[in-house]
C-alpha cells in the first residue's frame, strides 16, 4: 500500500516522515518520534491515556491516523517540562499526589492544559467535567482534581507576575 | 518488543485519499462498490478499525473540504454541514436558540476530546443504536441532505435510520448537510437519558417536543434511542395525542402507550423490561418538561 509523506510540527519542532496510512498518531509519536510520554491504553478511544493536543484541541491520538496530522501542530506531554524544571502543572501533580502508577497521567495533564488555556480559573466541577473522559485505576480522581486546581493557582500567579 | 498473535489492536491496511473538494470526494465514491469509507472525525469509525471489526479498502478523508464546515440559519432552518464538529455545536449560541434540545442533549454526548474531532453528521451516519443525536434529530423533524456524483436528494430523519449502524446513505453518497426546523415560538422540548457513566451511550434516551395551545396538545414529537436497533419516532402515539389536554395524566398515558409499543433488546446494560420501564419514565419526564417550557 502507498506510503504518504507528512510534514507537521510536534512540540514546536518541524518533523517530516513517510508513513503508512494505517499508522495511528499515537504510534507515530511513540515509535517514529520516540516521544514516549503519550501512553497507549485501550486503543479504542475510551481511556484517554493517549490524549495529545492537535491545533489547540485535545484529541485522542489513538483515534487519529498520522497522515491526518499532516500540516498540524501537535503538542504532547513530553513538551511540558523537564525533570529539573517541572511545568507548574507537573509540580502540582507531584505535590498533591495526583498520580500513583502514572499511566493515565499524560492524558490527564493534556486535558488539564487544554482546560486551563481556555479557563484559567476553573471550578472543581469544571475540572471534573474536563477529566471525565480519562480513566484512572489508582487514585480515585480526588487528588487529580486537587492537582489541577492547585496548578490553576500556580499558573495564574505566573501570569500575574509576568504582567 | 513483540505482540502476542491475535492481540493486535491496529487497523488493517488501506488506501488513503484526501480530496480537497466535495466533487473530488464524490467522484472517488462513484463506482466504488462500497469498498471505501468516508472519514471525518473518525471517533466511531477508528475504534472499529482498530478492532478490525471494519476493514475498508480505502478511506476518503474529508477533513480538508472546508466548504463542509459550517452551521448557520437559512430561513427557518438550522443547517449543519458534514464537517461541523460536536464541540462547535455544543458551544454555539445559534444552536442554543434554534434547537435548545440539541444544546441540552450535548451534555450527554461523549467527552471533550471526542467532541473536538467528531462531527454530528458522522455520528448520524454511524447510527449507533444508543447514540443521543439520532433521537434528537428525529424529535426535531430534521431532514438529511445526501449527495453523490449524480446529484442530491433529501430524506426525512424518520426514513434515515434503518437499523443497527445502518442508514439510508448509499455507498456512493455523503451526508453533506443536516437541516433542522428552528424551534418555533412557544415550542417546548424535553430530553432525558440514563446511562452508566458520564459520557457513555444511553441505556435509553428520550427526546420530545410539544406545542400547546389553550391547554391542548397542538403538536407533539417523541423519539427514543437505546432500544437496540435504531432510534425511532413514536408516530402512532403522537397521532393519538393531538388535541388532548396537556396534563400530567395525559403524559403518563402517552408514555405508557409508547412503552407498550416498543420492542427493546436485552444486553449487559439492561434487560428489555428495564428499558421498557426507562422509556416510560423518561418519556413522561420529557413531555412534562416540554410542557413547562412552552411559553
Amino acid at each position: 500500500m502507498k506510503q504518504i509523506e507528512i510534514t507537521l510540527k510536534v512540540n514546536n519542532k518541524a518533523r517530516r516522515a513517510t508513513v503508512a496510512p494505517r499508522l495511528l498518531l499515537s504510534d507515530f509519536l511513540r515509535r517514529d518520534l520516540h516521544l514516549h510520554g503519550t501512553h497507549v491504553g485501550c486503543e479504542h478511544g475510551v481511556c484517554g491515556a493517549c490524549t495529545v493536543i492537535v491545533d489547540n484541541l485535545a484529541v485522542r491520538s489513538c483515534l487519529m491516523f498520522a497522515v491526518q496530522a499532516d500540516g498540524c501542530e501537535v503538542t504532547t506531554v513530553d513538551s511540558l517540562g523537564s525533570i529539573n524544571k517541572l511545568h507548574p502543572l507537573q509540580q502540582a501533580f507531584w505535590e498533591e499526589h495526583g498520580l500513583q502508577c502514572g499511566f493515565c497521567t499524560p492524558g490527564m495533564l493534556m486535558v488539564a492544559i487544554e482546560l486551563l488555556s481556555k479557563n484559567p480559573n476553573p471550578t472543581e466541577d469544571e475540572v471534573r467535567e474536563a477529566i471525565s473522559g480519562n480513566l484512572c485505576r489508582c487514585t480515585g480522581y480526588q487528588n487529580i482534581v486537587k492537582s489541577v486546581m492547585s496548578a490553576a493557582k500556580k499558573m495564574q500567579a505566573v501570569t500575574e507576575a509576568a504582567a | 518488543m513483540f505482540r502476542r498473535k491475535g492481540r493486535r489492536m491496529k487497523p488493517a491496511a488501506f488506501e488513503y485519499e484526501r480530496p480537497t473538494t466535495l466533487q473530488a470526494a464524490l467522484n472517488l465514491l462513484e463506482d466504488d462498490g462500497g469498498k471505501s469509507k468516508v472519514i471525518a472525525g473518525g471517533q466511531s469509525l477508528v475504534p472499529m478499525m482498530n478492532f478490525r471489526v471494519v476493514r475498508p479498502d480505502r478511506l476518503i478523508d474529508i477533513n480538508r473540504i472546508s466548504e463542509l464546515d459550517y452551521h448557520r440559519i437559512e430561513g427557518s432552518e438550522l443547517v449543519i454541514g458534514a464537517l461541523c464538529r460536536h464541540a462547535v455545536l455544543k458551544e454555539s449560541e445559534l444552536v442554543n436558540r434554534a434547537c435548545p434540545m440539541m444544546h441540552a442533549a450535548y451534555d450527554w454526548v461523549a467527552h471533550g476530546p471526542v467532541r473536538n474531532r467528531g462531527t454530528l453528521c458522522g455520528n448520524l451516519c454511524h447510527a449507533d443504536p444508543a447514540s443521543e443525536m439520532p433521537a434528537v434529530v428525529l424529535a426535531a423533524d430534521s431532514v438529511m441532505v445526501l449527495r453523490s456524483s449524480k446529484g442530491s436528494r433529501t430524506i426525512p430523519a424518520d426514513q434515515f435510520f434503518l437499523g443497527q449502524y445502518e442508514t439510508a446513505t448509499r455507498d456512493d453518497e455523503i451526508l453533506v448537510e443536516l437541516r433542522i426546523p428552528t424551534a418555533s415560538k412557544g415550542q417546548g422540548w424535553g430530553f432525558h437519558e440514563v446511562n452508566v457513566r458520564k459520557g457513555d451511550f444511553a441505556i435509553v434516551a428520550a427526546a420530545a417536543t410539544l406545542h400547546v395551545a389553550a391547554g391542548n396538545v397542538k403538536a407533539i414529537s417523541i423519539a427514543l434511542a437505546g432500544l437496540g436497533s435504531h432510534a425511532i419516532r413514536l408516530t402512532a402515539v403522537e397521532k393519538a395525542f393531538i388535541g388532548k389536554e396537556a396534563t400530567d395524566a395525559a403524559f403518563r398515558e402517552a408514555a405508557a402507550a409508547c412503552a407498550g409499543s416498543i420492542d427493546p433488546t436485552s444486553d449487559i446494560h439492561g434487560s428489555a423490561e428495564y428499558r421498557r420501564d426507562l422509556a416510560r419514565t423518561l418519556i413522561y419526564r420529557a413531555l412534562c418538561d416540554a410542557r413547562d417550557r412552552c411559553s
